[in-house]
């Protein structure tokens, strides 16, 4: 599987180290060069530097024969343009993006993108780890 | 009818101003504190301070009753879905937003963005027309080739004036094809034509000569 990751947060190169490790071809863009200093040192993949805003750096990334991009920068809006512009101008089959705001996440989830709000999912997590502790 | 805008910075508050005038019914919706009390301060209680993306702060702006949304601040993807969220969770019938990277546009019409205004360009075309040459006009694009096809005027003060086309030094690969005289047959330049104020030189060159490609015609 050919997957492009935009953005070396902390769950972006965790997810891109896994991904290699299982023997998927993985790109990584990040706009900031010292970000891919959370990749392990025998990563695998390519580190780019670029935005997944930028069609240029996306092509350099692969996009066009990719099978999967995930979006996972802090930002949601950047998340959420980057991930349109791989469904609408690249058609990836798979895109999957990262947004914390759980309204964002619900509206673009409706407008067909595949949403991930971390928020959501540990603020659930959390509650549940409580209430097994109480009973 | 009620317009919300997104972002007060020069453009925001300029236009609230002069929508004001026009007794629209106006918000601002502003990250910056500072900037809502200034606009506050001069136009009355129009600004509020927060996130124009956030779901909470437009349902408080009342967003579901406004008639047109326009998303001016410095980031495309903010505008982008500051607008898709009027559009689609708040149903606003009209979205405009501001595109600073003009290669966004196709992406924000595809999107559903009624408007797109990029600001950049309209000011360089501004520009480009008050300039005494009119620089070179792009007719046409050989993608393949990674040739252009170009329009050049040559102006009246040039002096290569009175010149043959065939003495001028042109760069490496350039062809004039054709030049265009006010009220007479378009020309395939020869051994013998000369250089003439206010001919239209078509020519076909790559993308890297064009300013060479001006000099030579205009500059001796």
């Amino acid at each position: 599987m050919k997957v492009v990751i935009m953005g070396c947060s902390r769950v972006g190169a965790r997810l891109a180290e896994m991904l290699a490790r299982e023997g998927h071809q993985v790109a990584i863009l990040d706009i900031n060069a010292s970000s891919f200093r959370r990749l392990p040192q025998d990563f695998t993949g390519t580190a780019l530097l670029g935005s997944g805003l930028d069609e240029a750096s996306l092509n350099k990334a692969g996009i066009k024969t990719a099978d999967v991009f995930i979006a996972a920068t802090q930002g949601d809006n950047r998340n959420i343009m980057a991930s349109q512009i791989a469904r609408h101008i690249f058609s990836v089959e798979k895109v999957v993006c990262r947004i914390y705001d759980p309204l964002r996440r619900d509206l673009y989830g409706e407008l067909g993108l595949e949403t991930i709000s971390s928020t959501t999912i540990v603020a659930q997590m959390i509650k549940d780890g409580l209430e097994q502790q109480e009973s | 009818m009620y317009i919300i805008i997104i972002g007060g910075g020069r453009l925001g508050y300029n236009l609230a101003k002069s929508l004001i005038l026009e007794s629209y019914e106006v918000l601002v919706i502003e990250k910056d504190v500072e900037v809502v009390e200034h606009i506050n301060a001069e136009m009355g209680s129009i600004a509020i301070a927060g996130d124009g993306c956030e779901g909470k702060i437009l349902e408080s702006a009342g967003a579901r009753r406004a008639d047109i949304f326009i998303a001016l601040t410095g980031e495309d993807e903010d505008n982008l879905v500051a607008c898709q969220i009027a559009k689609h969770y708040f149903k606003i019938p009209r979205t405009i937003a501001r595109l600073l990277d003009e290669r966004n546009e196709r992406l924000f019409r595809k999107l559903g963005i009624d408007v797109t205004i990029n600001s950049t360009g309209i000011i360089l075309e501004y520009i480009k027309h008050e300039l005494p040459s009119p620089p070179v006009m792009h007719l046409l694009n050989l993608r393949e080739a990674e040739y252009e096809i170009v329009d050049i005027t040559i102006p009246s003060a040039a002096s290569t004036i009175g010149m043959a086309f065939k003495d001028l030094k042109l760069p490496e690969g350039a062809i004039l094809a054709l030049i265009l005289r006010s009220g007479k047959k378009p020309l395939v330049p020869g051994d013998s034509t000369m250089v003439e104020a206010l001919d239209q030189v078509i020519a076909v060159i790559s993308p890297e000569n064009e300013t060479l490609l001006r000099q030579a015609l205009t500059e001796k």
